[in-house]
């Protein structure tokens, strides 16, 4: 039904997992990749070539090993820098996740270790997220608040899902430090205005980071032309393996930024009572790093750009349109999310009448081996919003089919019949 | 189908028909306990009578299938049987609900409630069967603290 030029049953191919059979015999029906997305072959045989012949530590080994891990793991820093359009690899810093990328630079504000003014925060300032970020784009910006007295504001979400920006002048003031949000949410699937944030964010002197965990897998990315200032993703949302994740910044703030996490390699000489600090990247990437994982990640772009994120934005694209016209079809289902396919993503969330999404979720596992995610998805305050406890939510990737998305339609049909 | 196994029609029935539903006074102790992993609430009463029975549970609340009908139940097995008896169905259930699915449940004890012993197969739903059941234990020791 998709027009793409995309051959999904080759990919599909590529995922072992895919193929496999649940108990019972179910065949698997993964629609769960907004949670986390599954491994092809080529990541899994990189890192298992890497640990079973290569690996050392990287950056302090003198030897053929120590080498040899370096240069993978610093050529998957190049990789990715080519992936997103980074002006400078040096600007790609692996942390373990994205909740660590927003961290370093939450932690960044109000460290008394830091003078440079950008970064400095008291009570006065402000710091903007919005109504439909994950916690993970929350949490660390209350902790600053807390930390410096300064005060959280943030944009509110309309009713059809999409950021609410009729106050953005109000909202984004000569107050207002940093503004963070989400660049596609990943519960209403909705793509952010960027361009009208950062427009208002440069009027006031104000810095922006994107949280593009659920854009940067499903859509060419570029950090250049996006214009943010910094950038956070996350490995195994992108086909690449869990614990590893990145934070992109412009070279000159993160250059001005304080470390974040002290230790090994992150140095560049050390007294008893004073140290100086490596240049950035490492000046952020503090202990052995996750190396495998970011080899690993290296491997998962490779394979990312193989495919091409055009082909896989057209096919999801398609996805998302049939779904769209398919749950229209399903009584009492209300989606919680942008109805049309404007500046929207692959992420479909809603309710089915008064059908609690454990039970949903449940039922189309057991019955149909079909998995998708049940409950707040990490974005309590987004559901509070919509007075809703709980969402249902389908979320597809490359490998996705028409046929899964029939299967489902047909799983809620079935879940219906239950609790009627 | 596993499912079949964890929706029992006795679970079914009573989620679509809850007994003893809605907040009553009086009430000796009143709880609020809440499943922060998926948002499920439960307010819930004990009203005390005599010769230490359990007079009235009252509940109300929201949340999936498995936490609806494991309140209605307990309202059910817990509602004129004495505090004693109700405190060691609760630990028959628990134990149970704790039991990864390899305990085999005593149905003297535990009536209309084995039908449960499904949902022990499921890590993430345990917390979902036992919050009200949880929430009663509380109910009942703040009642007697007064």
């Amino acid at each position: 039904m998709t027009s793409t030029s995309l051959d999904v049953e080759r990919i599909r191919k590529d995922f072992p997992v895919l193929s496999r059979e649940l108990p019972g015999g179910r065949p698997l029906v993964y629609l769960d990749s907004g949670n986390s997305s599954q491994k092809p072959t080529a990541v899994v045989e990189t890192m298992r070539e890497h640990l079973a012949m290569h690996y050392s530590n990287v950056g302090r080994a003198m030897h053929v090993l120590g080498a040899e891990s370096t240069e993978a793991y610093e050529s998957a820093r190049d990789k990715v820098a080519d992936f997103i359009g980074a002006p400078s690899r040096d600007e790609v810093i692996f942390t373990k996740n994205a909740s660590e990328a927003l961290n370093l630079v939450a932690y960044s504000f109000g460290n008394p270790a830091n003078t440079d003014p950008r970064f400095t925060l008291g009570p006065g300032d402000e710091v903007v997220i919005s109504e439909m970020e994950h916690h993970s784009n929350i949490v660390p910006w209350q902790f600053l608040v807390q930390r410096t007295g300064a005060t959280l504001k943030w944009f509110g979400v309309t009713d059809d899902g999409r950021l609410d920006i009729s106050d953005i002048s109000g909202l984004i003031t000569e107050r207002t430090k940093i503004v963070s949000i989400a660049h596609q949410s990943n519960v209403l699937g909705t793509i952010n205005p960027v361009a009208d944030v950062l427009r208002r964010a440069r009027e006031v002197g104000a810095l922006v980071m994107l949280d593009a965990s659920q854009s940067v897998p499903h859509h060419a990315v570029n950090m250049a032309e996006l214009g943010a200032d910094f950038v956070a993703f996350t490995g195994h949302k992108m086909v690449g393996p869990s614990g590893i994740g990145v934070l992109w910044g412009r070279a000159e703030l993160l250059d001005a930024m304080p470390p974040f996490m002290g230790g090994g390699e992150m140095i560049e000489a050390v007294w008893m009572d004073h140290s100086t600090y490596a240049p950035v990247p490492h000046k952020f990437e503090a202990g052995t790093p996750p190396i495998v994982e970011a080899i690993g990640l290296g491997a998962a772009v490779d394979y990312l750009t193989g495919v091409g994120m055009e082909a896989i934005e057209a096919h999801e694209r398609g996805l998302t349109a049939y779904a769209l016209d398919a749950l229209r079809e399903v009584p009492t289902l209300r989606l919680i999310g942008p109805e049309s396919l404007d500046q929207r993503g692959a992420i479909l969330s809603f309710t089915l009448g008064g059908i609690h999404p454990h039970d949903v979720g449940q039922l189309l596992d057991d019955e149909f081996g079909i998995a998708v995610r049940v409950g707040h998805h990490c974005a309590r305050p987004l559901h509070l919003r919509f007075g809703i406890p709980a969402t249902t939510r389908a979320s597809f990737y490359l490998y996705n089919t028409t046929g899964e998305i029939d299967a489902l339609v047909r799983g809620l049909h079935h879940v219906q019949k239950v609790f009627a | 189908m596993i499912g079949e196994s964890m929706y029992q029609e006795l679970i079914l029935e009573h989620y679509k028909h809850p007994q003893g539903r809605g907040l009553r006074d009086p009430y000796d102790a009143e709880v609020h306990h809440v499943n922060p992993t998926c948002g499920d609430e439960i307010t819930l009463r004990v009203k005390l009578g005599d010769g230490g029975k359990i007079e009235d549970v009252s509940y109300d609340g929201q949340g999936c299938s498995i936490s609806q009908a494991a309140a209605s139940v307990l309202h059910e097995l817990t509602t004129g049987s004495t505090v004693e008896d109700t405190l060691s169905v609760v630990d028959e259930f628990t134990r149970l609900m704790q039991g990864r699915g390899k305990v085999e449940a005593d149905e003297d004890v535990l009536g209309d409630a084995v039908a449960f012993a499904g949902v022990a197969k499921f890590p993430a739903r345990v917390k979902c069967a036992l919050l009200s059941w949880m929430a009663y234990k509380d109910a009942v020791v703040r009642s007697a603290a007064r």
